[in-house]
């Protein structure tokens, strides 16, 4: 069947032959790599996209079901020098080791930093407790987010 | 010609400095190309039949219903595999696809590529496949008796009579951990039209892969090229082959570019693991707490194949002590071959395993001798002049052992009264249990690590350096796996050179010599040490041949003077400065398990704060606290991104992290079963990072990479113990192990 959707504020159509996900329609039919595929069971967040507004594990919303809505991925997150503030943020502090994780860390912290400009560590903490990373022990992801909206700057 | 009177500058973002990656913007963009991101015009898709056994017969494979489906273009078997029919790490002996009989749960048996990636598991699905189930073994005990070893290590030290006056014994069990990196293994092979292939996969060592594709293949090596790509993740889940030898298989096949990305699942079997461990001590002491004799007897669980079994074993025995004093030694290690998934590499190399066992025995002298832990281990502390109680190598570098718990000791402890907001206790906003009822522990633990390879290996990294009119390149086959190694390279070239601009070219196994695994804490020192003598060698070269006295981005200078650019000093082409650089060369072990084993050793103190709540035996790790033995940190905010990684490692196998093998099938092969920590499971880091230089490293730097992971685990349970009183002998702790106390 064919889907359309609009993804990072572009009409975008392509067909799914069944069940895939819209991680997978992202990633293989409208090629956009930046959502990562790596649990498949929405554990890990690093597919992690905005959906009306919502944040999803696009791993677990199939592609039909998409159909019509509004989808924000990492690809459709920079600003006018080409980074989010987040991703800014984040590539300053030196939270970003693999980087497989990040882009889902990217999408989940700036709908956070929407919904919570000035967020407490344990607001930040918890809100992410969704995105797993093997990497960095989240220290550094903390550090970026608290320097760059946590609520003793605001 | 000449230019302006100003002196070449100080270069900016050299090492000591914490710059910006050079591919982070990629990572945060989403841009970046990992191995599962990759694609080439006509790629087929590929997908591997398993073994849903842990032993069995083969008794009947047929893949022509498969290779009849619309879309599937090819279906391999051994049978296809014109080479060597079977590799390995160090040892051969793990068949490229399964002969006969299978011998893991998750072993590839069949190849399938075809159009798209449902066809190519469909035609999975088809082919025809009869196993006759076989009794697996999968008891280590078992295995050692009947002589299904990979390896057996005795080591022998001392005065056999030597006896203390304080024992202690105890039986230790670690469990299996997965690496979990998040990208899971994927790769992208593409025919080159003449026979020969491109393979970019994930890896941690591209040269190794190759040596193993070329075998089992049957071509010359430079028919086959290994490229560096990108990598999500490693901790030593990439060292071995995995897809590599079937994406080229499938390329050469089918004459079309073909790609393979692991599932979750999949890949829980598709990498080895780190190894079980049953460790049996005893410790003896005289009055005064000096340790007078150790024994020991380690069994690792091998698994099925060899993979690097023989050296996790060897690396658990060596440190089988610890950073500790003790002149009388016996240890026994056996790395046993059963029908389990196979173990190899991951993060701390047998080094994890061992310290558990001494540290909980340091602990239980320490309560024997009615002495506090800490003095105890400052008592028999190991310090650079010592001998290695093991192997007895005279440690010649600074072993900054006592610095490091003293460091650790004197940092503030945090606030008994946490509050009573439901995230901060252990059952988070489960609200299971009052503030009042949870109890608190601090524990302290010290671990060791040898840095680079060991054992005789002749362990060297090769990189070149070159000079163009737009700056300067290194050249490496040294794999990024995360950890930051090109930023690395660069901050050490720039230093070197005195340049600002210099980019890291990942270069492909047929452009240059091997750099060796990015494992074994050894890549900065490594690596980074050819990278620095082949920049010194150009700056060398260049400022000769022009009488200079400085080099910078513009230019050779001379008295003040800009002499020559870039584009001047490269009139007739680039200038290159290649080496091969080695560590100071090591030995295999005597028939005592004795010798100059190790090329140089690092040391971490942590100190964990725990509060458990013992209703329901939760657990949550409010700090770790740490000091780190790392030489010279050539970029301070990596070495604590490397600190605090690592710690939470060392904290997943300490309360959470554990493969369950049942009759050798894993039974939690998913995120949602393997629990990882989260964010909210993160403890607290306050990291010092102590800098006695090392005498090979690149201006003194020592790895950093696994000492988090080594003793942070120990220093988790030593803090469970103390609040709950139990004696844990058991990672990783299960709310069973402690529930009511």
């Amino acid at each position: 069947m064919i889907v359309s959707l609009t993804v990072n504020g572009q009409a975008r159509t392509g067909s799914v032959a069944g069940p895939e996900s819209l991680l997978v329609f992202l990633r293989d039919e409208l090629g956009l790599p930046g959502s990562k595929n790596a649990c498949e069971q929405g554990e890990c967040g690093s597919c992690a996209v905005i959906l009306d507004g919502e944040l999803v594990c696009s791993c677990l919303v199939m592609a039909a079901d998409a159909e019509g809505s509004e989808i924000t991925t990492v690809e459709g997150l920079g600003g006018e020098d080409g980074l989010h503030p987040v991703q800014r943020a984040l590539l300053e502090a030196g939270a970003v080791q693999c980087g497989f994780c990040t882009p889902g860390f990217v999408v989940a912290a700036a709908h956070l930093l929407e919904q919570h400009p000035h967020p407490s560590i344990d607001q930040i903490r918890e809100e992410l407790s969704g995105n797993l990373c093997r990497c960095t022990g989240y220290g550094a992801i903390q550090r970026a987010l608290v320097a760059l909206a946590g609520e003793d700057d605001s | 010609m000449t230019g302006p009177a100003i002196a070449p500058a100080r270069v900016r973002t050299g090492i000591g400095e914490s710059v910006l990656r050079p591919d982070g913007i990629p990572k945060v963009t989403g841009n970046f190309a990992y191995t599962s991101d990759l694609r080439a015009d006509g790629m087929l898709w590929a997908a591997t039949l398993r073994s849903p056994h842990a032993h069995a017969r083969i008794e009947h494979l047929d893949t022509a219903p498969a290779l009849a489906m619309a879309g599937v273009r090819a279906v391999l078997t051994q049978a296809d595999v014109p080479g060597r029919p079977v590799f390995g790490l160090e040892h051969p002996d793990q068949p490229v696809l399964a002969h006969g009989v299978a011998r893991f749960w998750g072993e590839p048996v069949a190849l399938v590529a075809a159009d798209d990636a449902r066809t190519a598991r469909r035609g999975v699905e088809a082919i025809e496949v009869r196993f006759v189930e076989l009794e697996p073994l999968t008891d280590p005990e078992e295995a050692d008796r009947l002589d299904q070893v990979f390896r057996r290590l005795r080591i022998r030290r001392g005065d056999p009579a030597a006896r203390g006056e304080v024992v202690v014994e105890g039986f230790y069990e670690v469990g299996s951990q997965d690496q979990a990196p998040l990208g899971t293994e994927s790769g992208l092979a593409i025919p080159d039209g003449e026979g020969g292939v491109d393979l970019y996969a994930s890896s941690q060592w591209v040269h190794v892969d190759h040596e193993q594709i070329v075998a089992s293949l049957g071509l010359q090596p430079d028919q086959v090229r290994c490229h560096p790509a990108g990598v999500g993740g490693a901790f030593g889940a990439r060292e071995d082959v995995s897809l590599h030898i079937h994406l080229c298989l499938l390329a050469l096949r089918t004459g079309r570019p073909v790609k393979m990305v692991y599932d979750r699942a999949e890949s829980f079997s598709g990498h080895v693991h780190r190894h079980p461990a049953r460790m049996w001590y005893r410790h003896e002491a005289d009055r005064d707490g000096q340790l007078i004799r150790v024994e020991a007897r380690i069994l690792l669980d091998g698994g099925a194949y060899a993979s690097t079994t023989a050296a996790v074993l060897a690396n658990a025995c060596y440190f089988a002590v610890g950073p500790y004093r003790c002149r009388t030694v016996e240890v026994d290690g056996v790395g046993a071959r059963t029908n389990n998934p196979p173990c190899g590499a991951m993060r701390g190399f047998g080094a994890v395993q061992a310290c558990f066992g001494y540290e909980s025995q340091m602990d239980r002298l320490a309560t024997a001798l009615a002495m506090d832990p800490i003095e105890l281990r400052r008592l028999n502390a190991l310090a650079s002049g010592d001998r290695l109680p093991t192997t007895g190598q005279v440690i010649e570098d600074p072993l900054p052992t006592r610095r490091v718990l003293d460091l650790v000791e004197s940092l503030p402890l945090p606030d008994p009264d946490a509050g009573d907001d439901p995230l901060h206790l252990p059952g988070g906003t489960g609200l299971t249990t009052p503030r009042t009822a949870v109890r608190r522990g601090v524990g302290y633990a010290l671990g060791i690590k040898n840095l680079g390879f060991s054992e005789g290996f002749d362990d060297y990294a090769d990189a070149r350096v070159v000079l163009t009119p737009a700056g300067a390149e290194v050249h490496t086959a040294a794999v990024e796996v995360g950890q930051g190694l090109t930023m690395v390279l660069q901050q050490i070239a720039r230093t070197a050179l005195g340049m600002e601009t210099v980019a890291v070219v990942p270069t492909d196994t047929s452009r240059i010599g091997s750099a060796g695994s990015t494992s074994a804490s050894r890549q900065t020192q490594m690596t980074g040490g050819a990278v620095l003598a082949a920049s010194e060698r150009l700056r060398e070269k260049v400022l000769q041949e022009w009488t200079g006295d400085g080099l910078d981005d513009r230019g050779v200078w001379r008295d003040g003077q800009l002499i020559a650019s870039l584009a001047d000093v490269c009139a007739d082409g680039p200038i290159a400065e290649q080496v091969v650089f080695r560590h100071p060369p090591t030995e295999p072990p005597d028939v005592h398990g004795g010798g100059t084993i190790h090329a140089g050793f690092a040391v971490a103190a942590h100190r964990a704060v725990v509060e458990v709540d013992p209703e329901l035996g939760l657990i949550r790790v409010v700090r770790v606290d740490t000091a780190q033995d790392v030489g010279r940190a050539l970029n301070p905010e990596s070495v604590r991104g490397q600190i605090e990684g690592g710690i939470l490692q060392g904290v997943g196998l300490a309360v959470m992290e554990e493969l369950v093998v049942e009759q050798g099938r894993i039974r939690n092969a998913s995120f949602t079963d393997y629990l990882l920590p989260t964010f909210l499971d993160a403890p607290a880091v306050q990291a010092m990072l102590v800098e006695e230089p090392s005498s090979w490293g690149p201006f003194g730097a020592k790895g950093v990479g696994e000492p988090p992971t080594i003793s942070s685990t120990a220093a988790v349970v030593a803090a469970v113990r103390a609040a709950c009183g139990r004696e844990l002998t058991r990672v990783p702790i299960r709310p069973q192990d402690i529930v009511g106390v």
